[in-house]
């Protein structure tokens, strides 16, 4: 534990001055990004950013949002992410277990086989997938992008749970099985209530990395009416090149599904994070 | 083998099959082939045409290649500097009472939720050369001769994207060392105060030791976040100016996706991957040791 509590009360005031400098600049771009998407482009060319706004205008959402086509983009990231997240977290309970409950031949291989590859270089992985999707006929679907998603994280999900599975006592299984459970059922009815905690952190984690995935939709998705809103915005940017307030506007609108997770889901966020990187 | 036996030795693999297969399937095996790949001259319409090791001599000889690589090292030097001694000392300073602390923390976390596409775009509004925040207030201040285009200058430009980066990154760090301090054992740290320890000796020599578990998962997830980064530069330069933003994961993509050289693609995201494997092995070895002493 830091003990600034040790330190006197001068020391205390120039460390709170500085975390407070610093706070501030880190809201500077959020700030910026919020006053822009209410003024109008002409206002802030011909005045400047920091004059007193003339009006405040919400066109600019509007624009993005019906002209700027995010009322397609943003509908596509909620159909690519819900079933990629359940599809993971399922596949992933399953994996998890195996590696937690049993001790089997290649128990840790296979445990290694799903941290390694939760490490690795998106781009060694970009032409094949590329490839086999075209190859399966989901190039240019929301499938393609699902497929590899789901496929994906199944690593890192695999990686938290079972470490988290780890912690169950063995005795509440073994009794179970004695009362001639099947495994399948322990894993059902005791294992996966027990994983609450585990499984609200990775799917808050899940959410957010797969709802802001752009490589994977600039890879695998051609036509814009599939678009997430990632690789939407990288199309809005190139529509509306110097009207950056309704590239801002959009960017916005695009944040509002995360800034949820932000606001009421931060404490399972932060839990992911920390399960992630423990062992 | 009886039956009940034989049951329980299929059980975990059963429960493995169908994530392993789809594992190998999409990651695992794309790996692989991404090696086969990097042998050939592909122009991702007709079969891949087999030339050895053609792609990796004209690598040797390509300098965009060099100055991609040199930007992902500068990337990793930065990554593994600032953030985490930014990051440490957040982490440090909001670990107590300071008043307010739970608003700055919510503050340092918030861009680590925005979509790295936001982040980028947000941050090339603030990089705008004629009406962007950062050039209005230098020449507000009377500082006009540092205004400049920041993602237009070769000798600025990666610095601007990276710094955009580091944005991100600093919450990510604060929120592994506030984790990590929280399992510090505190007889320690009281003992420190018995044999008359000021603060500095405190740090370097009771806090920082506890915290070097944690310290080694931020340097390795530093690394590969480095050698991952790709969003930031395809949305704010598209590796440009001239070239000089480019990191090797954007080149592989331009080569691959933009020229149609598939094979030469290829070979780029297998020397992406060599210098991640290291780091791979360096982190399983670690797990290894961990899970072998129980």
């Amino acid at each position: 534990m830091a003990d600034t509590r040790s330190f006197s009360p001068t020391m205390r005031a120039v460390l709170f001055a500085l975390i407070s400098i610093l706070v501030l600049i880190w809201l500077v771009p959020l700030v910026v990004a919020f006053i822009t998407s209410f003024r109008t482009n002409e206002d802030i060319l011909t005045n400047g950013f920091l004059a007193l706004p003339e009006t405040i205008s919400l066109q600019s959402f509007a624009d993005a949002w019906s002209r700027g086509n995010l009322d397609i983009y943003l509908p596509n990231s909620f159909i690519i992410t819900i079933p990629s997240l359940f599809g993971t977290l399922a596949l992933s309970s399953l994996a998890a277990y195996a590696l937690a409950r049993f001790k089997f031949k290649g128990r840790l291989a296979f445990y290694f086989l799903f941290v390694g590859g939760t490490m690795l270089p998106f781009q060694i992985l970009l032409l094949p997938v590329f490839r086999l999707s075209d190859a399966l006929g989901i190039y240019d679907t929301y499938s393609a992008v699902i497929a590899i998603h789901i496929a994906f994280q199944l690593g890192f999900c695999t990686f938290v749970l079972r470490n988290y599975m780890m912690t169950v006592p063995i005795q509440l299984m073994e009794s179970a099985v004695l009362d001639g459970a099947s495994e399948l059922r322990i894993w059902w009815s005791i294992m996966i209530p027990l994983t609450v905690p585990a499984f609200a952190a990775v799917a808050t984690l899940e959410f957010t990395w797969i709802f802001n995935d752009y490589l994977w939709a600039l890879i695998l998705i051609r036509s814009s009416g599939k678009m997430p809103v990632t690789t939407g915005l990288a199309i809005l940017q190139g529509q509306y090149v110097q009207d950056w307030t309704v590239i801002i506007s959009g960017a916005l609108m695009a944040t509002i599904p995360t800034l949820f997770v932000f606001v009421f889901l931060q404490r399972y966020f932060i839990a992911g994070l920390t399960l992630g990187s423990s062992k | 083998m009886n039956k009940a036996k034989l049951r329980t030795t299929l059980t975990p693999y059963l429960f493995l099959a169908v994530p392993v297969i789809i594992y190998m399937i999409w990651v695992i095996g794309p790996m692989f082939y991404s090696f086969y790949l990097s042998l050939t001259k592909w122009d991702g319409f007709s079969a891949p045409q087999f030339i050895g090791l053609a792609n990796f001599r004209r690598l040797i000889t390509d300098p965009v290649f060099y100055t991609s690589l040199w930007n992902n090292l500068e990337w990793i030097a930065v990554f593994m500097t600032i953030p985490i001694v930014m990051g440490l000392f957040i982490a440090m300073s909001l670990n107590r009472d300071i008043p307010g602390s739970k608003f700055f923390k919510a503050c340092f976390f918030a861009p680590m939720v925005l979509s790295l596409v936001v982040s980028g775009l947000v941050w090339s509004w603030l990089y705008n050369p004629g009406s962007g925040l950062i050039n209005t207030v230098l020449r507000q201040v009377g500082l006009g001769d540092l205004a400049r285009g920041w993602l237009s200058e070769p000798e600025v430009v990666m610095e601007a994207v990276i710094t955009v980066a580091v944005w991100r990154q600093v919450g990510y760090v604060m929120v592994l060392y506030l984790a990590g301090l929280q399992s510090i054992d505190r007889n320690l740290i009281d003992a420190s105060h018995v044999d008359g320890a000021n603060a500095v000796q405190r740090f370097f020599n009771v806090i920082l030791p506890q915290l070097a578990p944690v310290t080694v998962v931020v340097i390795v997830i530093s690394i590969i976040d480095s050698l991952r980064a790709f969003d930031l530069v395809s949305v704010m330069t598209r590796g440009g100016p001239f070239n000089s933003s480019s990191v090797l994961a954007n080149y592989m993509y331009i080569q691959a996706f933009n020229n149609y050289r598939m094979g030469y693609g290829a070979a780029i995201s297998v020397v992406l991957f060599m210098i991640s494997a290291a780091f791979i092995v360096f982190y399983l070895t670690r797990i290894v040791r961990e899970e072998t002493n129980g």
